[in-house]
């Protein structure tokens, strides 16, 4: 694997912040990770283009949900078959207060399982971003890149108006 | 204002507290034991101990139970219905609902569990394989509110926990006291890349989305252990909806006893300001309309029947031995709100803090009124003599439910931000650091 660094540019803007990354990743300098204190819009336009794939994992989460809580209670009446209240053994009306609920759970359940492995969480080894301050009021935007590279990259990230460039 | 003013305005309210809020530590928690040595008590003993007299079956422990059930719902309502509504406003006042949200719902799955005869066999209602070989029964409503609640605390948690991790994250970068490993392991991690941010927006909406049917759903369900039944009172098909109401209206009454108060102790002052007590009083007025309009549906649809043993719960209702509960449950819930009308009313804060705990005693009442009138007056009229009398038991745990419930709730809002920083910066719009008043 060739050798790589790391540059570390900081800027006041959000939106300067996603100029300096478009940069850098139209002049095929290296890979960009951004950190910001919030989302931010720009940033998530010039580097995620992407639908999250979370939205797939909470409809099937639904659709699972939704079967489980007709089939299981289904399951259980005819396990031990007893009439209560005089009503059918398979009594739908009831069981969609059942499937209801669960649809909502096994979407919520799935799309936080969904989130946590997407978002690389929890990840409890080292500390989470490579500046404090980006979790107050700074935005980073960190390339790694060839070392021959390195010169280029910040030149490209000051010129977009870093206002402090590490590494 | 600023983001950094913003991060460090909210983490300055996880500075070591003061005295005032080790008093009230101290009060919930004594409290909370004092309905705790109840619970163990009776537990010991046995049910007798509450004040339960054939045909009263359902008491006080129930009452808390739909009360703290209706207290969660208003946390969901703002943080999840005016999200997807872009209420705005809702940034300055949605943590600290949502939390409240949680924290009822645990205070509330208690009183099930303390309400049964031998709570140490409450996992029965739990269907799982068994060497008993039996199932629950699924067309059973208490069944039906395990699902509902154990959902409803669930999601409640994770959308809480999704919002705060960001914060959390920025409270492990500041806080350097011995909580910081604690925000190091609860932050799970969280470095705020933009891929994290991307996922992250996209579950956030899911959650609203998924949260909204539970604000409707879950108390939908609880209105059901009573509708449910044949009982005069309790058999209507109005009870979801006008559940739902009472629960978001007496949730928004307890957002503001709790906000007033918070607001003060931590100098938010320009984060939750009037405005935001005067929308969530606006709410407070829609919802009390709605019961009110229910009540008044509920006379007319016992006259309008022409059954006599509904029109005999209704008229035991305002006339009969419960009469006083009924006449202070209208006049908190329905008439006093109408002060919200006014709008000096809704921007006085000390009268609306003095409404929102009338609005809290009014709602107890009606689930009380609700619970106890129906079954004293049900089809026998040999039973109507009978006067429910709550005992002491009964009383010290509903007074430890709400020490529990404050004590989680005062240990929450100064370890996390009670505000949420990420919301407050993202309304901003402006970029990082910028200060308008120099841009």
């Amino acid at each position: 694997m060739a050798e790589t660094t790391e540059i570390l540019g900081i800027f006041d803007h959000g939106a300067t912040a996603a100029a300096g990354a478009r940069a850098v990743l139209d002049d095929g300098l290296g890979k960009v990770v951004a950190y910001s204190p919030v989302p931010d819009h720009a940033l998530d336009q010039a580097l995620h283009t992407k639908i999250s794939p979370i939205r797939t994992v909470v409809l099937i989460g639904g659709i699972l949900g939704c079967a489980t809580g007709f089939l299981f209670p289904i399951y259980t009446v005819l396990d031990w078959p007893m009439i209560t209240g005089g009503k059918p053994l398979i009594s739908i009306p009831p069981f969609v207060v059942i499937a209801f609920e669960l649809t909502i759970l096994f979407a919520a359940v799935g799309g936080m399982a969904s989130f946590l492995w997407l978002a690389g969480v929890p990840r409890m080894t080292g500390s989470g971003a490579p500046d404090e301050r980006f979790t107050n009021d700074k935005t980073g935007i960190s390339v790694t890149c060839r070392p021959a590279d390195a010169d280029a990259v910040r030149a490209s990230l000051e010129r977009h108006g870093a206002e402090e460039v590490k590494g | 204002m600023s983001f950094a003013k913003i991060n460090d305005d909210i983490l300055r309210t996880l500075r070591a507290p003061g005295p005032l809020w080790y008093g009230g530590v101290v009060v919930a928690i004594s409290l909370a034991l004092v309905g705790l040595y109840a619970f163990l008590y009776q537990a010991r003993t046995g049910l007798g101990v509450a004040g339960y007299e054939h045909p009263i079956l359902w008491g006080i422990y129930i009452t808390d139970f739909v009360f703290w059930v209706g207290i969660a719902h208003s946390g969901t309502l703002i943080s999840a219905v005016l999200f997807l509504f872009r209420a705005r406003w809702r940034t300055a006042v949605a943590r600290a609902a949502e939390a409240m949200t949680v924290f009822a719902v645990m205070t509330a799955g208690l009183f099930p569990i303390i309400h049964i005869g031998r709570p140490w066999f409450f996992y029965w209602l739990i269907p799982y394989p068994n060497e008993r070989q039996l199932w629950v029964n699924f067309r059973s409503p208490l069944v039906w509110d395990v699902f509902a609640i154990s959902t409803y605390l669930t999601v409640s948690a994770m959308f809480l926990y999704l919002g705060l991790m960001p914060d959390i994250a920025a409270a492990r970068d500041r806080i350097k006291d011995w909580r910081q490993p604690i925000y190091k392991v609860l932050a799970l991690g969280w470095r705020g890349t933009s891929r994290q941010w991307h996922h992250h927006a996209a579950l956030y909406g899911f959650f609203a989305a998924l949260a909204t049917p539970l604000v409707i759903s879950v108390h939908s369900v609880v209105s059901w252990d009573f509708a449910m039944a044949i009982l005069p009172g309790w058999h209507s098909t109005i009870f979801a909806p006008y559940f739902v109401a009472g629960a978001i209206f007496s949730g928004i009454a307890m957002v503001i006893t709790l906000l007033l108060p918070m607001r003060r102790a931590f100098k938010l002052e320009s984060y939750i300001t009037v405005h935001h007590f005067e929308n969530l009083a606006k709410l407070m007025l829609t919802t009390s309309l709605i019961v009110g309009y229910a009540y008044l549906t509920e006379f007319f649809v016992a006259w309008y029947s022409g059954n006599v043993f509904e029109q005999g719960t209704f008229y035991d209702r305002m006339f009969g031995q419960y009469w006083g509960y009924s006449w202070m449950m209208f006049t908190c819930n329905v008439i006093l709100p109408l002060l919200l009308f006014i709008k000096a009313f809704r921007t006085n804060l000390a009268a609306l803090f003095v409404l929102s705990i009338f609005v809290n005693i009014g709602m107890w009442l009606e689930r009380y009124v609700i619970i106890v009138s129906s079954l004293s007056h049900d089809f026998d009229p040999a039973n109507w003599a009978g006067v429910y009398q709550p005992t002491w038991v009964e009383g010290a745990i509903t007074v430890g439910s709400f020490g529990l419930f404050f004590t989680l709730f005062l240990l929450f809002i100064k370890n996390f931000p009670a505000v949420s920083i990420t919301e407050m910066k993202e309304s901003l719009e402006q970029p990082a650091g910028a200060d308008p008043a120099n841009s």
